[in-house]
């Protein structure tokens, strides 16, 4: 089994790297685009059985740095 | 003082800091990341500047996990000194011995240039060989360098008298243009400059000696 982790940093977390995406949209012509925050995705190959909170945990001590990032499981 | 620096795979700044401490006549160990416990009777743990793991993940924090830190952090836990540098500060926050998080710098380029930093304090063994409000000229070197930390945390900070240095001239962003902070009880020292590149006549400019042999001074055996 899999799971897939989306890490995204925290609204009012300023995101230089997504505001440099939006601004270079805009001057490709792409119109109405009002924001951009950009994350990462992290895919996890795990033994069967496996639960979502054996993975939350690796998010609180890993994966996310929870002072500036949310993230969020899938389970596949 | 003894001194122990810790070796990260991509550590690139832990020979200048030891050579910086010794110059302030510190006993220097230097200290593999593997290693589970610190050499006996170390005053003060340097975690040097460099790209810890490559910068996997995030800036310091695979290092932060890393076995000797465990023993860093306990050594900050008993009340023990330790400054990070540079990289060595986003270890400090990833272990949570710091508060706050190290973002990418607002301006998205790697800056390296030197700096003017403000003093805001000289109420710390790091900081006691300057005046507060004295503005000294440290080189920086950083692509994510810009300080974030909750309002609440930045009051706090201010507060309690723990920012230890401001850039006089933000160059990445961070919030109050904080550069340098220290821990609740004053003991460690997290900052994005590197003094230990301004501390021989051959680097151009000796400020950052100060802060070494202040240190020095203070935990020498008594």
């Amino acid at each position: 089994m899999k799971a897939r982790i989306h890490v995204m940093l925290k609204n009012g977390v300023l995101d230089p790297q997504g505001e440099a995406v939006r601004h270079a949209l805009g001057s490709m012509g792409f119109d109405g685009v009002q924001g951009v925050r950009q994350g990462k995705v992290i895919e996890l190959d795990l033994d069967d059985g496996a639960t979502e909170a054996q993975v939350g945990e690796m998010c609180e001590k890993l994966l996310a740095n929870t002072v500036i990032e949310s993230y969020q499981i899938e389970m596949i | 003082m003894k001194a122990a620096v810790i070796v990260f795979p991509g550590s690139n700044c832990d020979r200048d800091l030891a050579v910086a401490f010794e110059a302030a006549g510190a006993d220097v160990t230097m200290v593999w990341h593997k290693d589970s416990a610190l050499p006996q009777g170390v005053d003060i743990v340097g975690i040097p500047g460099g790209f810890s793991f490559g910068d996997y993940l995030r800036c310091g924090a695979i290092a932060a996990r890393s076995p000797i830190c465990q023993a860093v952090v306990a050594h900050a836990d008993r009340g023990g000194y330790a400054m990070g540098i540079c990289n060595g500060f986003q270890v400090l926050t990833e272990t949570g011995v710091l508060p706050g998080a190290l973002l990418r710098n607002a301006g998205l380029k790697y800056i390296c240039k030197t700096v003017g930093l403000k003093v805001e304090t000289s109420s710390s063994a790091f900081t006691e060989g300057y005046n507060a409000g004295d503005t000294v000229n440290i080189p920086i070197a950083h692509h994510d360098g810009n300080y974030f930390a909750d309002d609440e945390t930045i009051a706090r900070l201010k507060g309690e008298d723990r920012v230890a240095f401001t850039y006089t001239d933000n160059p990445n962003g961070s919030i109050s243009d904080i550069a340098g902070i220290l821990s609740e009880n004053r003991r460690v020292l997290g900052m994005m400059p590197h003094p230990e590149r301004a501390a021989d006549f051959g680097h151009g400019g000796t400020d950052g000696a100060a802060l070494f042999r202040a240190l020095t001074g203070a935990l020498a055996p008594a």
